[in-house]
């Protein structure tokens, strides 16, 4: 019966049930000198996860640079902060919310960007912009296309309700990813410094107060679903996947924006994963505080609901707030403004316990502190035996082929480089108006309304280098992100970053995120971006193995005057096209090798984060001066593809293409220089009166530049090798998903 | 003769159903007070050859309903048969 | 002049029909909540884009419920000028003060992209600004924009030049590929019979200005400004 749930005796067999270890439950004795019941262990449980309490990643993420002299808020919140000027901040943060949309793509994805709002808009900024990163199995599996519509439908629904415009995003299809797909969201936001609000709580006897939807069953131990393999027993576990309200979600934030604009509140929490526990814990940690809370005053959408279901349950759409003293009126009349549920459930106090009552008797009480500690492990790695293979792969014994324009057109339509405008058309990304680059080029912009300031904003991971190279892979990622950034014309300010990755026990896995997190670091501290905070996702394994290591890295940009902003593809007829960087001929690790002969194998590209972060300046400098019609990172697939790229995209954007002729320019295999994936390289256009200047810059900077043709025409040209028409290139791009959909 | 077969697919009782509450909600806030649970879900007729067996029917129907018409981790349903 | 945009829970395009109105066309606006039964005394009523009531049940349903919209339906008897952009065409139709409702695109999926309408009345007080058959660029957003009337209806909207925008590609011809989510003959804005109540599911809010891609949405912000002087 569950009403004797509190009752339960805590056998070996329990503690296991509860994902916890042995010598984890031996240290929750000591630290309550007792043993717990049931329902204290199903806090411990649900906080010691890996979900919440990072145990084997804690240790790594404290080497990352999350300082800088813009940085107002670092990891450890809901949101990290950042300093843009004219009394604005942006917030914004990464989550996954991979297991749930395995489960239930709609609901999973829906709840996935319901949850990465909440902490924007707990922080007290109002969200303006959403981007997500998704990973699928290959796109002509039918079991994958159902996944793929049902996230790409979840999210569409939640944002698009919500008003928050999703602007920009990224979608690889691999086989790495076939019964693990990833959903990743992030969320950006703009906050007064003044409105600023943490999630801490502090005064004694300041009311502790539970809004939003009712508490039920749902979601129980989501935390620790959360943090396990799916199996085919997870499907069984169908109380974790929660249906989404974004109505729901819209007035929790209009009213919780009007509670924080007020001055009512010392701190707010969204209650995510691990719900009531959590975010209670949370704040009396953070605050140094202690929370008493009863339960019998939570509002239940069930009957006869147990302490440990009220703590432990994921229900969506709640917030917990500690109003400031004598506000508790002025909060209930604003919520009930909004038809909030509102109730005070609790209150703060200075013993940093979290006590739990129900009806006034104790059914837990816990050191706050020592459930947001979990214990920190230090998992052991070994270095995988397929990177020496990866390394040893003879490039020159892969054939170099005949027909380099079938090629193209094959890449084009490869759904993982194809335009994802069967993607975004489903998000709404112009509500707010403030949209000015909207999804389709290197970075979406928004413009800041009352300011000239502007924000670029990207999302970008490659799994398959860092499969390769972990090190070299995350070091790219960044690399890739930033330069995505200085393309807009904006300068990269910070990131956010979300690790999705297998199970950390295994030593192969754990190499593997041990050199990601070197690399980011590495390339962080290069570019001068500090990371204010993410996610990790650990345990997303297939029956055959671990996904690809998958570092996902969102990346802010700012304008101090957006007018500046520039995009990726050509703008008329006449001007000149110049190549910023070395071509390179290598073909390791990339998309082509991998689309065309079958093989994900080579080495990535080795990044000079040098010469990358010079190449970031120039292009910054570039936009500035307002020299650049266009500017387009060249990457996945390579110099042919950026080109094709540049000549198609203004479809969506001004009805409009172009042609272009330029030379092939380097030296070795012709495969190599048309779709091989060296890094630290741009393709821009100016005017063709600008072109000195564009050089001098160049020079200036120490990038290489290289005039390499014009805008022109109804075909584009590389050297003598490809001569397509635009108009077929843009039919490939365009359709190639949409066909594969319909 | 056709097998005609009403599907009703309906959210878990122990699931959210933030629709059906929303229109609770409107409903009460239009007068109807005594309104005290509405939960919305999902209808569906099919039609199948009406040379199967009853058993036949109930079989694909079931499995109709598994696969596709709901999902199990959140949606319970159940239909009713009629030859005619 | 004075606007007065509505605002119902789940309301999310208020903000840029406020911004377009104040801050590009440089007039007065308030919002009134969905409870108030005061519009104070405005000279166009502006119902937003967005999601009232998260859409559930159906697009519109609960919101035309709302205190508010007594006050926007007595308005508009008195022949006040009422304006649904989006979401507010829904609820109006809902309300029963324009003809027609909106249900699923076509295609089940929800469009947000540029598209092009021909506006074909401009003896009305939201597209006298307008030239006849004038192409005007604006964006759609919506996933239940499909406009539906029975053939009775239609008939009498169409011969009472009811229809005011239809879709039609970049040079105006109204063609089924130029149609975005199935509405019937292409209608993408109708207005009363009176016509001061006018709604279409495109957003002038979100194209007022060139940087967001186009300013045509200007042309129905200065032909309800035109109107004022009109009357006056």
């Amino acid at each position: 019966m569950t009403s004797s749930i509190t009752d339960v005796e805590i056998t070996p067999k329990v503690v296991q049930e509860h994902g916890l270890k042995p010598d984890e439950y031996d240290r929750i004795c000591k630290i309550l000198g007792r043993k717990p019941n049931i329902t204290e262990l199903g806090l411990y449980s649900v906080m010691w996860s890996e979900h919440c309490g990072y145990k084997h990643s804690r240790a790594l993420l404290k080497t990352l640079p999350t300082k800088g002299p813009k940085v107002l808020q670092g990891p450890g919140e809901n949101a990290g902060i950042m300093d843009i000027g004219e009394g604005w901040a942006v917030a914004f943060k990464v989550e996954s919310h991979n297991h749930p949309s395995a489960i239930e793509p709609y609901q999973g994805a829906a709840t996935g960007v319901g949850g990465i709002l909440r902490d924007i808009f707990t922080m007290g900024a109002r969200p303006i912009a959403s981007l997500n990163s998704l990973r699928f199995g290959p796109l002509a599996d039918p079991k994958v296309k159902r996944l793929f519509s049902g996230v790409v439908r979840g999210i569409a629904d939640y944002g698009n309700c919500m008003g928050i415009p999703t602007v920009a995003g990224e979608v690889v299809f691999d086989e790495s990813y076939t019964e693990n797909c990833l959903v990743n969201a992030m969320s950006v936001g703009l906050v007064r410094y003044e409105h600023i609000i943490k999630g801490r709580a502090s005064g004694v006897g300041n009311p502790v107060i539970y809004i939003g939807a009712t508490t039920g069953r749902d979601g129980i131990h989501g935390a620790t679903f959360a943090s396990t393999e799916i199996t085919d027993e997870s499907t069984e576990k169908r109380s974790a996947v929660q249906v989404a309200d974004p109505f729901m979600e819209k007035l929790l934030m209009e009213a919780t924006l009007e509670l924080i604009h007020d001055d009512l509140l010392v701190g707010i929490q969204d209650m995510g994963a691990a719900g009531l526990t959590c975010s209670t814990c949370e704040m009396a940690s953070r605050g140094g505080a202690g929370i008493e809370i009863d339960v019998a005053k939570v509002p239940q959408r069930e009957k006869g609901m147990t302490p440990y279901e009220i703590l432990l349950s994921e229900s969506q759409e709640r917030m917990l707030l500690v109003a400031k003293p004598d506000c508790e009126q002025k909060v209930h009349e604003i919520l009930a403004k909004w038809d909030l549920h509102a109730a005070t459930i609790g209150f703060v106090t200075d013993t940093g316990r979290m006590v739990v009552k129900e009806n006034g008797k104790v059914v837990a009480d816990v050191p706050a502190d020592s459930l947001t500690e979990a214990p920190v492990y230090h998992p052991a790695k070994s270095e995988p035996d397929i990177l020496k293979k990866h390394r040893e792969f003879d490039e020159a014994a892969v054939p170099v082929p005949s027909h380099p324009q079938e090629v193209l057109e094959k890449l084009l339509s490869d759904p993982t480089l194809a335009s994802k405008r069967w993607v975004y058309r489903q998000y709404d990304h112009m509500v707010r108006s403030n949209t000015l680059v909207r999804p389709g080029s290197d970075a979406a912009v928004i413009r800041v309304k009352g300011t000239p300031l502007g924000l670029a904003m990207t999302i970008d991971g490659l799994g398959s280098y860092c499969a390769l190279d972990p090190y070299e892979g995350a070091k790219t990622v960044v690399a890739e992100a930033a330069r995505n950034i200085a393309c807009s014309g904006a300068e990269p300010i910070g990131m956010t970053d979300c690790l999705n990755f297998g199970s950390p026990e295994k030593p192969e896995v754990y190499y593997y995120f041990d050199r990601v997190i070197a690399g980011l670091g590495d390339a962080c501290r290069a570019f001068h971006i500090p990371i204010t905070g993410g996610n990790v996702s650990l345990y997303n394994e297939n029956p055959s193995g671990a996904i690809d290591p998958t570092p996902i890295v969102g990346m802010i940009g700012l304008f101090t005057d957006v007018s500046t902003a520039v995009t990726q593809w050509f703008k008329d007829e006449g001007d000149l096209i110049y190549l910023l960087g070395d071509i390179g001929d290598s073909i390791g690790g990339s998309r082509y090798l991998q689309v065309v002969h079958g093989k994900k194998t080579g080495l990535c590209p080795k990044l000079n984060m040098e010469m990358e972060h010079k190449l970031h300046q120039a292009l910054k400098a570039m936009a500035d001066g307002r020299l650049l019609r266009s500017a387009h990172d060249c990457s996945d697939g390579g110099f042919a593809v950026a080109l094709a790229e540049s000549c198609v995209t203004g479809w969506t954007h001004e009805a409009k293409t172009h042609g272009a002729k330029v030379e092939l320019p380097g030296q070795g295999r012709v495969d190599g220089r048309l779709f091989g994936e060296a890094q630290s390289r741009t393709i821009i256009s100016c005017k063709p009166v600008l072109g000195a200047q564009i050089e001098a810059l160049a020079g200036k900077f120490g990038v290489p530049c290289a005039k390499i043709g014009q805008v022109g025409g109804d075909a584009l040209l590389i050297g003598g090798e490809i001569n397509a028409p635009v108009a077929r290139l843009a039919d490939l791009f365009f359709t190639s998903i949409e066909k594969l959909m319909a | 003769m056709v097998w005609h077969v009403s599907v009703y697919v309906t959210l878990k009782p122990s699931v959210q159903d933030p629709q059906g509450a929303t229109v609770q909600r409107a409903l009460n806030q239009m007068g109807y007070q005594s309104v005290q649970g509405v939960r919305m879900g999902k209808f569906t007729e099919l039609e199948f050859d009406g040379k199967l067996s009853e058993a036949e029917v109930k079989k694909q129907a079931d499995e109709i309903c598994d696969k596709l018409l709901a999902n199990p981790n959140i949606e319970s349903y159940r239909f009713t048969m009629e030859k005619k | 002049m004075r606007f007065a945009v509505t605002v119902f829970p789940g309301s999310n395009c208020d903000h840029d029909c406020e911004y377009v109105i104040r801050d590009v066309m440089g007039q007065q606006v308030e919002m009134v909540w969905h409870k108030e039964t005061d519009l104070r005394n405005p000279d166009c009523v502006v119902v937003p884009g967005g999601f009232s009531y998260g859409d559930y049940l159906r697009t519109g349903a609960i919101a035309r419920f709302s205190p508010v919209m007594k006050s926007v339906a007595d308005f508009a008897a008195k022949g006040g000028l009422v304006i649904g952009i989006c979401n507010g065409f829904q609820i109006l139709c809902e309300a029963g003060l324009l003809p027609g409702v909106l249900i699923r695109n076509k295609s089940l999926q929800f469009i947000c992209k540029n598209i092009y309408i021909k506006v074909e009345q401009t003896d009305t007080p939201f597209t006298n600004a307008c030239k006849p058959g004038q192409v005007l660029k604006i964006p759609i957003a919506h996933g239940e924009g499909n406009y539906f009337i029975d053939p009775e209806g239609l008939k009498k909207i169409t011969g009472n030049g009811q229809v005011v925008v239809r879709y039609c590609d970049e040079k105006g011809n109204v063609t089924p590929q130029a149609n975005p989510n199935g509405s019937l003959d292409g209608i993408a804005g109708v207005c009363n019979l009176r016509r001061n109540v006018f709604g279409l599911m495109p957003h002038p809010d979100r194209s007022g200005e060139d940087v967001l891609g186009s300013h045509d949405g200007q042309y129905i912000w200065k032909s309800i400004l035109g109107a004022k002087v009109g009357a006056a």
